[in-house]
């Protein structure tokens, strides 16, 4: 579904890559983890492929179409992103409803009567709380609302950057099996970014580890789980997450086995 | 984050109840919610509620003048000039026997004239300018820019007296030329704004959607920038207002014989030791305004400004 190829990102003409080359594909209604430390670029290629960030070099295709860098108004249609701070990625000043047909609006789409309610329901909340603004929500509410935002083009393809690193570990596990359940359901394709490793190895089948700015190896979620992974740089990340989130992540375990 | 302000006891029922109901109905609901917040916020704020008293004060002069005053603020009547004030004349009359009281009413029609016209010509001028140049950058700001730079440079009074001598003196070229120096500030203020908004992941998410630049200022820029031109058009009005009565004060302003407390003032200036009234009432009133708004302005901004309070 997502093929890129030879991904380059800079930040400004002299300054030196932030993303060195980059390729992976995803196939079509999976789930692909890009996991490395903070600073490794990860987030920079989920934007440079979400086309907030045109400048980049080598390709990035969609459904085997290659795509330019400034994207069509259809691409959005294909491909949505949820960020990774809900207090930051919701409108302060305008109600929830608002902000749900805000998308339809922008691509010229019929806004059906029971659109928003049934996208609020999809999400598991409460359609009564369409006339709420932001801050009348929590934190686990807002980035339902903000899942309910991305969904309500119904795309293919949903790019979630870091979606629950915001949120504490009770409503991270909630919005976890949301997006399992949601993946399950709608056959969406997931590009995961996180720095967890717990939560992608939750959603994710294949991931993808990258350092300085590559990938420096990618593998199927068992060999995460086993630990046997090739390169030295994802043994050392592999052991330091055990090491430094053993507690949480049982705890996150826990919550997600219920 | 803030829930709304907490009401303890038993939920209040009637309109105050649906004002503070936790779940809004519809869009309308939502609104008057928001802002029945605000004046709960406002409220707290004594000093602010007597500018408000003041403004409204104003308002309600302006509008209901004739019922006010039984003196027609034209008429003169050379036989009573410059009497002191009495049951007769609450403030007196001026040098042509005109009712002081009557003409300081009338009066506030023209400072709400001029408040209310320069509001409407300065926001939406400088919003539009702000944020334009703020979310595009690079060449458009520049030249946006570079022009409400010359604009700024410009002492704002020298400005607006160029421009009535320029276009002839009258009421209409003094809001004119307020205008033109008024708005620059609320340009750079909606940039700054603008230039913070455009990296947040809201607008992000807009651009995700295939929104237009267009559709992005306006509907989601602009909204986000209005609470603090309010604050800085609010706390601005005492010095538009000022500039308004030192362009009548100097007979540029409105042209007599229809009262405006700057041209009072003036004529006033001339019987100051003898018949203090004639000058006091139109600088009292003038200050009186001016401080009323500056106080709202500061109320609001505890109101409206997000960063000073939460």
């Amino acid at each position: 579904m997502i093929d890129v190829e030879n991904l380059t990102v800079r930040f400004g003409p002299r300054s030196p890559l932030v993303v060195k080359g980059v390729g992976f594909s995803v196939p079509r209604g999976t789930a692909f983890g890009l996991v490395g430390e903070s600073g490794c670029g990860k987030s920079t290629v989920l934007r440079a492929i979400s086309g907030l960030n045109r400048n980049y070099g080598g390709r990035i295709s969609l459904d085997g179409q290659p795509l330019e860098p400034n994207r069509s108004r259809s691409f959005f249609r294909s491909v949505q992103m949820v960020f990774q701070d809900p207090y930051g990625s919701l409108h302060p000043r305008k109600t929830v409803r608002s902000q749900l047909i805000e998308p339809l609006r922008n691509q010229n789409l019929p806004i059906n009567a029971h659109i928003v309610e049934d996208v609020l329901k999809a999400v598991g909340l409460d359609p009564g709380l369409g006339y709420r603004f932001p801050h009348q929500l929590s934190g686990g509410q807002r980035q339902r609302v903000a899942i309910a935002r991305a969904l309500i083009l119904d795309p293919p393809v949903l790019l979630l950057d870091e979606p629950t690193s915001a949120l504490d570990v009770s409503v991270q596990a909630e919005i976890l099996n949301l997006l399992a359940d949601l993946q399950k359901e709608r056959g969406l394709t997931y590009l995961l970014v996180s720095h967890d490793m717990a939560v992608i190895a939750h959603l994710c089948s294949r991931v993808a580890i990258m350092n300085a700015g590559e990938i420096v190896e990618e593998t199927g979620i068992d060999q995460i789980r086993s630990g046997a992974v090739e390169h030295p740089y994802s043994r050392r990340l592999l052991s330091a997450s055990h090491a430094y989130g053993k507690q949480e992540q049982r705890s996150i375990e826990e919550l997600i086995s219920f | 984050m803030t829930m709304p302000v907490s009401h303890p006891g038993p939920t209040p029922s009637g309109i105050r109840g649906w004002l503070l109901a936790p779940e809004p109905k519809g869009m309308l609901q939502a609104l008057l919610q928001q802002l029945y917040q605000a004046w709960l916020r406002f409220r707290e704020h004594p000093l602010g509620l007597v500018g408000l008293v003041v403004i409204l004060l104003l308002i309600v002069t302006a509008t209901a003048a004739p019922l006010l005053t039984q003196y027609d603020p034209i008429a003169q009547n050379m036989a009573d000039r410059l009497a002191p004030p009495s049951f007769e004349h609450l403030l007196g009359t001026d040098n042509f026997g005109r009712d002081v009281f009557a003409r300081i009413i009338y009066g506030a029609r023209t400072t709400l004239n001029i408040i209310i016209l320069v509001t409407i010509i300065v926001a939406p001028i400088g919003l539009l300018i702000g944020t334009c140049s703020g979310y595009f950058g690079g060449i458009v700001d520049e030249v946006l820019m570079r022009i409400t730079d010359i604009f700024l440079s410009f002492p704002g009074l020298v400005l607006a007296l160029g421009f009535a001598a320029a276009l002839g003196p009258g009421i209409t070229n003094a809001i004119i030329a307020i205008s033109l120096t008024a708005w620059p500030p609320i340009a750079r203020l909606a940039r700054a704004e603008t230039l913070s908004l455009r990296q947040m992941d809201y607008i992000a998410a807009v651009r995700l959607q295939g929104a237009s630049s267009a559709a992005i200022i306006m509907r989601h820029i602009l909204p986000m920038c209005i609470p603090s031109v309010i604050v800085r058009v609010t706390l601005n009005m005492a010095s538009i207002i000022l500039t308004a009565a030192g362009l009548g004060f100097l007979g540029l302003g409105a042209q007599p014989p229809w009262p405006e407390w700057g041209s009072m003032a003036a004529t006033g200036r001339e019987f100051m030791l003898d018949s203090p009234w004639v000058i006091a009432a139109p600088g009292i009133a003038i200050a009186a305004v001016s401080l009323a708004f500056n106080l709202v302005g500061d109320a609001l901004r505890d109101v409206l400004d997000p960063r000073g309070t939460e």
